[in-house]
């Protein structure tokens, strides 16, 4: 379902963009209006983060972002809530982001039949290598939701595809080492790490970790399918205001192809 | 990640898909390292000439006089070098970095005692060293932090979170996820994702290996009990391993804070205020609310203020092999200055907790039987908190008068 709506949605647009919020930051009605900003702007699918106290894949932006949320007593339930809001007053594809505790103190399966009956399309959980996913897996699958895995500079070919058989949608690409909102260089040197990935898998490729303005998004048109937006929207609402998002989405890529409203 | 080092459910490896290729490498080191034979010898070479092993086993007569109960035996890990039984784990994990051909060791630090061990095996060992310490224990454990950095290493205090050896612990694999092509993270305790807990503990089995010989050429006989604090676990997994097949009952003492009912404590196993779930890698006993967010935990000692422990130790629960316990700030300051005035010991606070509760056991057991306290570290670095605790005017008017000095 989510690989096929990328899939057409790819023949109108050159490169699709997803972006991330952290669930409860700024607050839940700033996130509304940062969603309807994202939307408005063109934004093709968006993960929607639910706060974790130990987020250890995520970098200082996002981490104080979920320690903030936290700080503010934003609950699971909440972030539930508010995910079938958007799902219904947006018609782009959300995913969830979090990590594995989560789900798990919620009960897997149930957490799973949730977000069907939310109308999500799929998970992120950086901390769920395949190998502990079995529960997981089953889970997603019996609920027609796309468990989205990860591939990264240091996974060997043959773990490639076999992450891709687990996973569904799309792959995550994570551009290089590191935790999120660091700088990435996006140089030549990053081709052969993109065309192992492609040769891993026919699902298609989003690229996340450090892509944060159109020169990024230029130099990945063409090579990846989807461009990850994560920590940088992030620091520009903590910088400038929920305001800024849509004039930023829409400054990222060129209007070529299938111009955006 | 074929096996994933699982101990009846509790452990495995829930790792970032970037560190995958890094724990199969240092997997497939130990497990080579441990077949070995002549990586045990050399590292009993290194730990009885740079620390002090075997460490003594200590007849506490006074004490044993003090509660007319079962004979108390001491097991002296603050005689290793650097005052701690860290010095076990960080000399193995520091000689599985050489042949790594790794150039650069980080580490996570509570009390400070794994981060100055740390420090001390890369001075040594001549690699690169970066420690992670929590905001407040960096405040609480000062003196630790002026010899880490006098070794050479770069301290760094984590203000994310609670600010303690948990937020630490994060703020390390945020490094290991980008330096891990020159860098070892040396993990300090039995948790985290495996192999971290039976590597750990296979080093710290050390301290039980020798227990069990030093106890039997005194006593001719084994212990009633052996008594181990609990933070990570670590300690308590070192001197439980020689005990494990024996009819030794082994008792691990948490931190009982301000008490159970309080809810200010680090208690995970001995209460029932923790749950299962899945944190900073691995799946153990956490003391998290019902939506899976870790909560604030509370100890006198930085080094048993942790929300997991380690998977065996929840498995060994689980089994009832092992008896948890938790002793309170106040009982442990108490036992800390019994043992100080009738031994002339001081142990840290941490061990502490483990002498607590075998002074409420020990006047209960016959005169016939034998007990073995694991005294895991030694006081010294304790002392700004132990002289608030007994309020010391001589150390007050001390610190006033340097600030003074400071100030001038």
């Amino acid at each position: 379902m989510l690989e096929s709506y990328i899939k057409n949605k790819r023949r109108e647009k050159e490169i699709l963009l997803m972006t991330h919020i952290v669930l409860g930051y700024p607050s839940f009605d700033d996130c509304f209006q940062i969603v309807r900003e994202m939307v408005d702007a063109g934004v093709d699918l968006m993960e929607l983060q639910i706060p974790f106290s130990e987020p250890i894949a995520d970098g200082p932006v996002i981490l104080s972002a979920n320690q903030k949320a936290l700080a503010n007593g934003v609950t699971v339930q909440q972030c539930i809530d508010f995910s079938k809001q958007v799902v219904r007053s947006f018609d782009i594809p959300f995913l969830f982001m979090t990590y594995y505790n989560i789900l798990f103190q919620y009960g897997v399966k149930d957490f799973s039949s949730m977000m069907s009956d939310a109308g999500m399309y799929g998970a992120i959980v950086p901390d769920l290598p395949p190998e502990e996913g079995e529960e997981y897996l089953q889970a997603m699958k019996s609920c027609h939701l796309s468990p989205i895995f990860i591939f990264t500079p240091t996974t060997p070919d043959e773990r490639m595809k076999k992450i891709a058989s687990c996973g569904e949608g799309f792959i995550y690409c994570v551009a290089r080492k590191g935790v999120t909102g660091s700088q990435t260089d996006f140089t030549s040197e990053f081709h052969g790490y993109l065309e192992r990935c492609r040769k891993a898998t026919t699902l298609p490729l989003a690229l996340g970790f450090g892509v944060k303005d159109k020169e990024d998004i230029d130099f990945l048109t063409g090579k990846a399918d989807i461009a990850v937006i994560g920590s940088q929207t992030i620091r520009l609402v903590d910088q400038k205001g929920v305001g800024a998002v849509g004039e930023f989405i829409r400054g990222l890529r060129s209007q070529i192809k299938g111009a955006e409203k | 990640m074929d096996h994933r080092g699982y101990y009846d459910g509790f452990g495995g490896a829930f790792i970032p898909e970037i560190l995958v290729s890094t724990f199969d490498e240092l997997s497939a080191a130990f497990q080579k390292a441990k077949r070995d034979p002549d990586f045990w010898q050399e590292y009993k070479e290194i730990m009885s000439t740079y620390s002090c092993r075997p460490t003594p086993l200590t007849f506490a007569g006074n004490l044993t006089r003090h509660f007319g109960g079962a004979r108390i035996y001491i097991k002296r890990e603050d005689l290793n070098h650097t005052g701690a039984h860290k010095a076990n784990n960080v000399i193995g994990q520091g000689l599985l970095v050489q042949r790594m051909g790794k150039k650069r060791v980080i580490a996570e630090t509570g009390a400070g005692q794994h981060g100055v061990a740390t420090a001390t095996m890369a001075a040594r060992f001549g690699f690169e060293c970066t420690i992670y310490m929590g905001e407040v224990d960096v405040r609480r454990q000062r003196p630790n932090v002026f010899w880490m950095e006098r070794l050479g290493a770069k301290v760094v205090a984590v203000k994310d979170g609670t600010r303690i050896l948990k937020d630490a612990i994060n703020e390390a694999f945020r490094d290991w996820v980008t330096h891990m092509d020159t860098t070892h993270y040396v993990l300090g305790t039995a948790c985290g994702p495996h192999p971290f807990p039976e590597m750990v503990t296979y080093f710290q089995s050390i301290i039980g290996q020798e227990a069990r010989k030093q106890i039997i050429s005194r006593e001719g006989k084994l212990p009633a009990r052996v008594y181990a604090c609990v933070g990570g676990g670590s300690n308590a997994m070192g001197i439980f391993s020689g005990f494990m097949d024996d009819p030794v009952e082994l008792v691990g003492v948490e931190a009982g804070g301000e008490g159970l009912d309080s809810g200010r404590h680090a208690s995970r196993l001995s209460s029932d205020d923790a749950s299962i779930g899945i944190a900073q890698g691995y799946k153990t006993y956490f003391l998290q609310d019902s939506d899976g967010q870790m909560k604030e935990t509370h100890s006198i000692a930085a080094g048993l203020d942790y929300v997991g422990v380690s998977p065996i130790l929840s498995h060994l629960k689980e089994t009832g092999r092992v008896r948890f316990e938790a002793a309170t700030d106040r009982k442990v300051v108490e036992a800390l200055s019994l043992t100080i005035q009738k031994e002339g010991l001081i142990p840290a606070l941490e061990s502490s907790h483990a002498f607590a509760q075998a002074f409420v056991e020990a006047p209960t057991l016959s005169k016939q039987d034998c007990i073995i306290i694991n005294q895991s570290g030694r006081g010294d670095k304790d002392i700004f908190t132990v002289a608030d605790a007994f309020s010391d005017p001589g150390w007050k008017e001390f610190i006033m008068q340097k600030a003074e000095e400071y100030n001038a």
